[in-house]
């Protein structure tokens, strides 16, 4: 439209109409974007209000969360509720417990989806389009429907209020969505590069650890962060597997701490916010990797 | 194939050798345990004993139970929760997209509920939730509402999840906005010379090249939708009345509450052909609805 109007010769009326024209165009992007804005930061505030309201929940003295009208910004704030609902029960233990399982079963996750990701995207073998595909139907078995004979198998290995179960199939490649992912980074690195390897004498174990593996690196990051906050937050697996209270996770403590101090609403959000701060930090840490692992998930799923 | 160099050979070997991990994984940790669901779907077993065959009682019984019927009403009614949390999230790719100041700070906002979702997040809400005290019903009132009891009531125990699932909406904007940005500029730009206004280039050109990803979080939307566990065995137990009675809820207090195991393998089976079913349903029309560039 404004190219054909640009395309005549104006006159002075035209012009003036013209300008006029683009003036009205300039108000309603800039009211456009004003609602833009306001509707953005409504939703925010929308989203932010449950934190904020936990937040100021877990400072207050306990017994006042019952109180109305509502204090919104408890005065004093009582610091003490988060290291005393901490100590009422053994956090500490469950947090290490926690800490080991999600670091051994992130470093199962990246050790084994790398080495089978690998062996899909650069080896040709018979039968590859036809297992891959299996890979890719497992990301649709729902978890639930295997527990029963999981936790069978488990009883008759011996694992069961062990860490085994939550830590040994992630060496296995269970996640087969880790698997496509790094199938998909590692088939970007140019075959060339393996060629010359090669040629230098590399075996293919080599290549894989010396030139793929260091040229993906942002897709472990991916997986790092989501094998992260998946094991961190999982309580089906630990409801199942687990059962000494020596042996719980922190999602399960809090469980446990939900039963025993049922109405103590203060400290409740206390600790359940230091529970949820390691996945917040690192997610504000790794922010760069978790969007592009959700990003890509749209791409290429 | 057989006329391949012994270095092909070799090679697949070795591809074998990566791949093995996942081989064996696959069998002991997904497919065996698939079959072995099946297998004890077909006896009655309260894991002490030994196992006894009773051919398909467990499926006709279920077809007398009346709270396998109510959590299969449950897991559909929350179903509502997909096409608002899909509607939702595009909203908010598309305002994000207009090329706004503060992206990162509005999409980081957005996406956080997403990494926090577990119990500690269920207990919060249980609280917001709180009849008298929570923060929803203290909001309600400033406005002259008096809001129901939510967790503690059959009718509002169900919607009030759902309105928790929606907190989750960014992990779906995510998805789209990437989808958004990766539309060709050149699209729109052809459409602006031919006079297509904002409404229709959104029709004809933003919607079209979404689809694949309202496919895909259609689909995620689904299966989790029917794989919801941690909040109703945090904040409800499944109640009041059974109002919250979702299928794996209902599946895990068969399992390991009642330990029927023979029962919840039956249930653990239908769970698998519902999602297996659905998938495949809305794969098949989507070939109608969902435009691929590469096609």
């Amino acid at each position: 439209m404004t190219k054909q109007a640009m395309g005549r010769s104006p006159t002075k009326d035209r012009s003036a109409q013209l300008v006029e024209y683009f003036q009205l165009q300039h108000v309603r992007e800039r009211i456009t974007k004003a609602i833009i804005y306001i509707l953005l930061i409504l939703g925010s505030i929308l989203v932010m209000l449950p934190f904020l309201w936990m937040i100021s929940t877990s400072l207050k003295k306990p017994g006042t969360e019952f109180t109305i009208p509502v204090q919104w910004i408890p005065n004093p704030p009582r610091w003490q509720n988060y290291p005393e609902g901490w100590s009422v029960l053994p956090f500490n233990l469950w947090l290490l417990n926690t800490v080991a399982i999600t670091v051994v079963a992130t470093l199962g996750s990246l050790i084994s989806s790398a080495l089978i990701g690998f062996g899909f995207a650069r080896i040709d073998f018979p039968g590859r389009t036809v297992l891959f595909m299996l890979v890719l139907a497992t990301m649709m078995l729902p978890y639930p429907s295997i527990i029963v004979p999981l936790f069978v198998l488990y009883k008759n290995l011996g694992w069961l209020d062990t860490f085994k179960p939550l830590t040994i199939p992630a060496f296995f490649g269970v996640n087969a969505f880790y698997i496509f992912l790094l199938r998909q980074f590692f088939k970007t690195i140019p075959v060339d590069l393996d060629d010359a390897a090669r040629v230098d004498g590399c075996t293919t174990f080599g290549v894989f650890r010396y030139i793929a593996v260091p040229l993906i690196k942002p897709a472990l990051g991916i997986i790092f962060v989501f094998s992260f906050m998946q094991n961190w937050n999982d309580f089906l697996g630990p409801l199942i597997y687990l059962s000494s209270t020596e042996k719980f996770t922190l999602a399960l403590g809090l469980r446990f701490f939900q039963s025993q101090y049922r109405v103590e609403w203060t400290l409740l959000m206390a600790v359940s916010l230091i529970v949820l701060s390691p996945c917040i930090v690192l997610f504000f840490i790794a922010q760069k990797y978790y969007i592009q692992g959700i990003v890509i998930t749209g791409i290429k799923g | 194939m057989l006329g391949k160099s012994p270095i092909y050979w070799k090679r697949a070997l070795e591809g074998y050798m990566f791949i093995s991990p996942w081989i064996i994984g696959f069998a002991i940790f997904t497919a065996g345990p698939l079959i072995g669901s099946f297998t004890i779907s077909l006896t009655e077993w309260n894991i002490v004993g030994t196992p006894r065959f009773i051919g398909l009682k467990n499926y006709e019984a279920m077809l007398q139970d009346k709270l396998f019927w109510q959590s299969l009403k449950v897991t559909t009614l929350y179903l509502f929760n997909v096409p608002l949390n899909l509607t939702l999230g595009l909203l908010l790719a598309i305002l994000l997209n207009q090329k706004v100041r503060g992206l990162g700070i509005f999409r980081t906002i957005f996406y956080l509920p997403s990494v926090t979702a577990g119990v500690a997040t269920s207990l919060l809400w249980m609280w917001i939730f709180n009849p008298r005290f929570g923060m929803i019903n203290i909001l309600l009132k400033e406005v002259g509402i008096t809001g129901p009891a939510w967790l503690g009531s059959e009718t509002w125990a169900l919607p009030a999840l759902i309105i928790m699932s929606m907190w989750g909406v960014g992990g779906g904007m995510l998805i789209y906005l990437g989808a958004l940005q990766g539309i060709p500029t050149a699209l729109y730009e052809a459409a602006t010379l031919d006079g297509a206004g904002v409404w229709r280039k959104f029709l004809h050109i933003t919607i079209p090249m979404i689809t694949p990803v309202l496919l895909l979080n259609l689909i995620m939307g689904i299966i989790s939708s029917f794989q919801v566990f941690t909040q109703a065995y945090i904040m409800t137990q499944g109640g009041p009345n059974y109002a919250t009675l979702f299928f794996v809820l209902y599946l895990y207090q068969q399992a390991f509450r009642w330990f029927n195991m023979g029962y919840a393998s039956a249930l653990a089976w239908v769970l698998f052909l519902i999602i297996l079913i659905c998938t495949y349903l809305v794969l098949h029309t989507s070939s109608r609805w969902v435009y691929y560039e590469n096609e």
